[in-house]
């Protein structure tokens, strides 16, 4: 835990994320997925890791989905990083680091509008568009459909901010209450819980972003049943992104800042497997549907590393060269060797 | 009452953009187009009067000369003009204006982007026709401008007439006066993401005549009927008010969540609503001497799906039409 969190919290790497910029594209958030998995002596096999992105992403899609004012989104990630420190709070210098992007984070985005969570929260709702991979745990809790759908309750406390609804007040043309209607709504509503808190330390009220398996239970994630939307958005995928270059070098940029594990001959390292038995993993693999498999990008980072300040010329010429090969992650070796020419 | 129709199914799913729906019913063809947004594709839809024949069109988003742009789509809606429709498209970086049918491009306007980014995201928002005095095209900014397009009754010769800049925050959605009639002064509300609303004469001149403060929320969907606004908002109230004076008429708790679109008969005085709640509801609005009143007549529930989408079908409000955030259908209602 403690490598994948310092990886994820490196300073070069943070500081490029808190820079204003679009929405990664779905190839190019998996690669850091990738990286960032296997910046620990941990390893997946592509189907184990397909299944823990797909478990990942789905997981996200309700947490932004659900949150019921724009602004809880950022109570969501408020919960990811309150989880995070405790992990790591026998740390004390990636617990500095932690602390230290979480009162960045309270710097940015604790005074933006509500408006603006709205906008954001539609952008991160463009991303995960179509997604309807079904969860175990979520079909389970009664979250999700058996189509991939999630349950929106109409039931249950209204937002901060948000009165139940029912009530119409009409008044005269001087202002003064005239009249008082009420109407079904429709659901059982309840009033609001009190504001989460958006401090360093506090009640979040919020659950939503926190521990899924706070109860044991077997997770999976189903592939046969998806719908044809999941096709149409894998097809969505691989069209191909003229900004594609582009990102691949802010990868690069990246990718040149994180750490790398070694795993050496004598440390047995341990291997992550998401299904019950090793030939289960397999065979999962095999009968993937071709369309929901995730294409890697294979990055020239020692190439790129040493261009840096060629990167503006590069990114105006967006010429369509292949710059996608594929390489299943059974090679993750090889990028890792690749990362490890950099230090 | 109302009761669900056969769904029109799309080729793409809507995205989670405010009022993602615009309806053009075509009465001498007996036809009726809808157009939603999916990231940077726009699907046209024309259903036949019986519904039974449906053709589908996608429209990418064009940039000047790039022929496929990707940045996103923020609004598509037809604007309806005495002489002529215009499909005007809002993106991240620009407006662009069609003929109806979306074939082809009249007019292209680029936002003014700043060389690095910014924090703040660019991009227009809320397309309307402003007819009552000459012709014009109304598109809000991320800005809080208003750009004023002159349109001629034929030709691409468009030209940005005026800027007003009364807003400071990102525009949601702009409306013009729907009824018919022509007693009342003011012509079309612009309504900005703190909530608040600016009233607005059209003319050679652009005139504000009033400004309705904002209450604390983000006011995400206007409609203006009768020398009165509709104002929905992010906390899911409705409020009705006096365009000239700014005096509250109505207060309506209508929704548990985001209003997210908002539409009104011209003829019937009936009035739409759908939020985030995935619920859609119809109101009754009336007028006396005393008051203007508000009646709560029908709901429906689109199950697990967020509305970000809802326009009545035609002018009398005897069918309306539904877009909802992944929902590759346009479900509709009609009454029975």
């Amino acid at each position: 835990m403690n490598d994948i969190i310092t990886t994820m919290f490196n300073k070069t790497f943070m500081e490029e994320l808190f820079k204003p910029q679009e929405l990664y594209s779905k190839k190019a958030l998996r690669t850091v997925f990738d990286r960032l998995a296997h910046a620990s002596i941990m390893r997946l096999n592509q189907a184990s890791m397909d299944k823990l992105y797909d478990l990942m992403t789905m997981a996200f899609k309700y947490q932004v989905l659900l949150c019921p004012r724009p602004k809880d989104i950022l109570l969501v990630s408020f919960n990811h990083m309150d989880a995070i420190k405790d992990f790591i709070r026998d740390s004390p210098s990636i617990f500095n680091q932690v602390d230290e992007i979480f009162r960045q984070l309270i710097e940015m985005y604790s005074n933006l509008p509500a408006g603006e969570f709205q906008l954001i929260r539609q952008t991160l709702l463009i991303f995960f568009q179509d997604m309807h991979i079904r969860v175990s745990i979520f079909l389970k809790d009664k979250v999700q459909n058996s189509n991939g759908r999630f349950v929106l309750p109409t039931s249950g406390p209204v937002p901060y901010g948000t009165q139940i609804p029912g009530l119409i007040r009409m008044f005269s043309y001087n202002g003064d209450e005239m009249k008082k209607c009420e109407f079904p709504n429709g659901g059982s509503y309840t009033s609001p819980l009190q504001e989460g808190s958006f401090d360093l330390y506090g009640d979040r009220i919020l659950k939503l972003g926190t521990n899924m398996y706070s109860v044991s239970r077997p997770v999976e994630t189903h592939m046969s049943g998806t719908s044809k939307s999941s096709a149409s958005h894998a097809k969505e995928n691989a069209a191909p992104n003229p900004l594609a270059k582009e990102e691949l070098n802010l990868l690069a940029r990246l990718m040149g800042g994180l750490e790398v594990k070694k795993t050496t001959g004598s440390e047995s390292g341990f291997r992550v497997n998401l299904f019950s038995t090793d030939e289960e993993e397999e065979e999962a693999a095999i009968l993937r549907p071709s369309e929901l498999s995730y294409q890697f990008i294979n990055i020239q980072a020692t190439q790129d590393q040493q261009s840096n300040e060629e990167l503006a010329r590069i990114m105006g010429e967006f010429k369509e060269e292949d710059p996608v090969s594929l390489s299943p992650c059974s090679k993750g070796d090889d990028l890792l060797a690749m990362m490890d020419g950099l230090l | 009452m109302y009761c669900r129709e056969k769904s029109i199914q799309m080729k793409s799913s809507a995205s989670a953009l405010l009022n993602n729906l615009s309806v053009l019913p075509i009465a001498e063809k007996c036809l009726t187009y809808f157009t939603v947004v999916h990231c940077n594709v726009v699907n046209m839809v024309s259903a036949s009067g019986d519904g039974l024949n449906f053709s589908h069109r996608q429209l990418q988003s064009k940039e000047g000369s790039i022929a496929a742009s990707s940045s996103l789509i923020i609004q598509a809606s037809w604007c309806v003009l005495p002489s002529r429709v215009l499909l005007v498209l809002t993106s991240q970086k620009g407006i662009q204006m069609y003929k109806s049918d979306g074939f082809i491009m009249v007019y292209w306007h680029a936002l003014d982007i700043p060389e690095t980014p910014s924090a703040e995201a660019v991009f227009a928002r809320g397309n309307v026709a402003a007819t009552m005095l000459g012709h014009y095209i109304c598109v809000g900014t991320s800005s809080g401008s208003v750009l004023v397009f002159k349109i001629p009754d034929k030709g691409a010769n468009i030209i940005l007439s005026e800027v007003l800049e009364e807003h400071r925050d990102p525009i949601t959605d702009i409306t013009t006066e729907t009824s018919r009639s022509k007693e009342y002064i003011a012509d079309m509300v612009s309504a900005d993401d703190s909530g608040l609303l600016c009233i607005w004469k059209a003319g050679e001149d652009f005139k504000l005549l009033n400004k309705i403060p904002a209450y604390g929320c983000s006011c995400s969907s206007i409609k203006l009927w009768s020398g009165i606004v509709i104002a929905g908002y992010g906390s899911g109230q409705i409020r009705l008010y006096d365009a000239l004076s700014g005096v509250v008429h109505a207060e309506v708790n209508a929704h548990a969540r985001w209003i997210y679109a908002l539409d009104n008969t011209p003829e019937l005085d009936k009035l739409l609503s759908g939020a985030e709640d995935s619920l859609v509801r119809i109101w009754k609005l009336s007028k006396s001497p005393e008051s203007h009143s508000v009646e709560h007549q029908h709901t429906e529930c689109v199950t697990d799906i967020q509305i970000c989408g809802a326009k009545f079908c035609d002018p009398e409000g005897s069918a309306f039409a539904v877009t909802g955030y992944d929902l590759c259908e346009i479900i509709r209602f009609t009454l029975v």
